[in-house]
């Protein structure tokens, strides 16, 4: 894999900026529902990404992680996501309008600054591993602006699985990562799900709402 | 066997044991960890250092190993107490225990890693633990904590994995088995070798992921509030042993990107941050009135302490920062224990419920004076003696950073002896509930106590050379 002009490089490439762009849809999308649709379309991006660099770099645990990406991130952590949405009243399935437009120019922004960071201090490293990085790392920030921008706790939770998304994609880009810490992080991200719904589901039950911001009264000293 | 395997072993079987035998949990919970803690010390006994695959015990993990047993042996006797106080039903007395000893195992394994993938994924778990433990209360600030934590460590511990994939792509060209280029060893065998800029950019990503779960600023704002929402021996391994895995993620990263002469010197971005945290924690300590949230914005003063020392490197500044590490973790826990029980007889953790504790209740009263003088940093607890080198450290590689740091230690230990003053040495405010401070609390409390002053003025000479060798390890 050299650069542009080569199937390997090509698709990769194609398939990293997929993830990209559908991390900006998840970024300007209000309702809770076509979020999580969103989120499990990228977990199938990322699971062919794994897939691909598996059979490019003859590595056959990468087959492992895509299939681990494709159940856990493509179906099952989407499923619990859905029926936890589909729990709440209809008002609280959609966001109220307002930052969106502005998080999607932040984004942009976001990932200039990603090349910016990662283009020069990787002069050395090959032109594949470059554009791995800075897309995996685009990806990573969509994610915590998503983390920031957005009220929902369900919002907040497909932001923290999107930055799983960025770094697996980052790991799979490096050829000879242990397969015990693919393995490991594809089962902590499983349980960081479990946990992040059970959160969902005592904040939902004691508030009525999944914003976090209800919590704010409760925060520190000030209660 | 090993006995590195086998001290992450024993407290992951006993968690399972724990999970399924509540009724004897709190016995059982201090067997296991008086267990771990005669491991720790063998491990201590045997050669060092010692490698196994994935794992690697040098003097810096040891030393950190022992001082874990330590601490998770006194949490383990004052749970004994303190859990039966809380009323937990079956279920949450069951999972109290088994998260405890399984968050022990996952750090054990943080420790003695070698492969900064699976220190990654080690404290990544025990963070996952403590956040559920955090929100064991299920009041609405628990779970605001608990989410706090959760979603501000989720975001750091992402990053630091990035760092970790960053560092493996600069190793990639000149390690051709792919395990080793996450082996802490080997990767400051080749760094001399690798693209400057990745290590760079790896640091950064290893300083700001590690060093929110450090405490240090500006990512700190989980840690006063998950230390004052859960469960008292909660707050007191997150002080006593989370910060110093994630410390340890931290200098494990600095010993790699320092090893190229062509990198940035990454004591800087310590002492930065270190500075900023302490100085922050100085002001904002005056303006506490929940006391464990006191207690945790000083372990955010003194990570920024031991950030400070560990920047300013070399044998002086690293042992300083080791000691540091060691006398904070002894307190730290220690004032956890005195002050979850005070706040339990008080019936509220607010510091105006609390007062004249030496008078109402002496063993814990002066148990607590004495701990907080250490933490603030007097004479003879072992803070004061790190402190004292760090100063001299500093006033030889870089006099210009004493000014700051002696006005944060001064505004620091002032607003905690201010503290002291009003909790324990004031008019003694009534008991709400029964249950006064039993063997299971004091125990714990005076023998970290003693502990942090043997280590300031007796130190046993095979600790000494520990410490020392710890030291060497970070260069």
């Amino acid at each position: 894999m050299t650069g542009p002009g080569d199937i390997a490089y090509d698709v990769a490439h194609l398939l990293g900026g997929a993830m990209l762009l559908v991390g900006f849809v998840m970024l300007g999308q209000r309702r809770i529902g076509a979020l999580i649709a969103a989120l499990a379309a990228q977990g199938v991006l990322l699971a062919l990404a794994a897939f691909w660099q598996g059979h490019v770099q003859a590595a056959p645990q990468l087959y492992l992680t895509g299939l681990i990406a494709l159940l856990a991130k493509g179906i099952a952590i989407p499923l619990v996501l859905h029926r936890l949405a589909g729990e709440l009243p209809p008002p609280l399935r959609t966001e109220a309008p307002g930052r969106m437009g502005a998080g999607l120019v932040l984004g942009v922004g976001l990932v200039g600054l990603a090349m910016l960071v990662v283009v020069p201090a990787t002069t050395g490293a090959g032109a594949l591993a470059r554009v791995d990085l800075s897309m995996a790392l685009s990806i990573l920030l969509l994610g915590a602006l998503m983390m920031v921008t957005r009220r929902s706790a369900l919002a907040h939770v497909a932001g923290l699985l999107t930055i799983e998304n960025g770094l697996i994609l980052a790991a799979v880009g490096v050829a000879g990562m242990p397969l015990v810490v693919e393995l490991s992080a594809g089962g902590l991200v499983l349980v960081v799900a479990l946990i992040a719904g059970v959160f969902a589901r005592q904040m939902r039950e004691r508030f009525a709402s999944l914003d976090p911001g209800v919590l704010d009264r409760h925060r520190g000293e000030g209660r | 066997m090993s006995l590195a395997t086998a001290l992450i072993l024993l407290p992951l079987l006993g968690a399972a044991l724990l999970a399924a035998l509540p009724r004897v949990a709190p016995l059982l919970n201090i067997a296991i960890s008086a267990g771990s803690l005669v491991l720790a010390l063998l491990l201590l006994a045997g050669p060092l250092p010692q490698g196994e695959g994935w794992l690697r015990a040098d003097a810096l993990s040891v030393s950190l190993v022992v001082l874990a047993g330590i601490v998770g042996l006194g949490t383990a006797v004052f749970s004994w107490q303190d859990i039966r106080d809380e009323g937990f039903d079956t279920a949450r007395t069951r999972f109290y225990h088994a998260a405890f000893q399984g968050f022990m195992a996952t750090h054990f394994l943080a420790l003695l890693s070698d492969n900064l993938g699976i220190m990654w994924v080690a404290i990544e778990a025990g963070t996952l633990a403590c956040v559920l433990m955090v929100g064991l209360h299920r009041t609405p600030a628990a779970i605001e904590a608990a989410w706090k934590f959760f979603i501000l460590c989720g975001f750091g511990i992402a990053l630091a994995l990035f760092g970790i994939i960053v560092l493996a792509l600069a190793a990639a060209p000149h390690l051709p088995h792919g395990d080793l280029r996450l082996s802490a060893t080997a990767l400051r065998e080749i760094a001399p070798l690798a693209e400057p800029g990745l290590l760079n950019l790896a640091f950064v990503f290893l300083l700001v992921g590690f060093g929110t779960k450090a405490g240090l600023v500006p990512l700190h704002s989980w840690l006063p509030d998950a230390h004052a929402e859960g469960p008292t021996p909660i707050a007191a391994v997150l002080s006593g042993l989370l910060l110093n895995s994630a410390m340890l993620g931290i200098l494990r990263g600095e010993a790699i990107v320092a090893a190229h002469p062509g990198s940035w010197a990454p004591g800087g971005f310590l002492i930065g941050m270190g500075l900023a945290s302490l100085l922050l924690a100085g002001v904002t300590l005056w303006r506490r009135r929940d006391a464990k949230r006191l207690f945790g914005w000083s372990s955010i003063e003194h990570m920024g302490i031991a950030a400070i020392a560990f920047g300013v490197g070399g044998p002086a500044g690293n042992m300083a920062g080791i000691l540091h590490l060691w006398g904070h973790s002894l307190l730290k826990s220690a004032a956890f224990f005195a002050i979850g029980r005070a706040a339990r007889l008080k019936g509220g953790q607010r510091m105006d419920q609390i007062g004249g504790l030496a008078r109402s209740h002496p063993a814990l009263g002066w148990g607590l004076v004495l701990v907080m003088a250490g933490l603030a940093g007097l004479p003879p607890a072992s803070l004061f003696a790190s402190e004292w080198m760090l100063a001299a450290a500093l006033g030889r590689e870089a006099p210009w950073l004493l000014l700051p740091y002696v006005a944060g230690l001064l505004v620091a230990a002032l607003a905690l002896l201010h503290a002291m003053q009003r909790l324990c040495l004031g008019p003694a405010t009534p008991d709400v509930a029964p249950g006064p401070a039993g063997w299971a609390t004091l125990g714990p409390i005076w023998c970290n106590l003693v502990l942090a002053v043997i280590l300031a003025i007796a130190l046993p000479a095979p600790l000494r050379a520990l410490l020392r060798d710890a030291a060497q390890v970070l260069g």
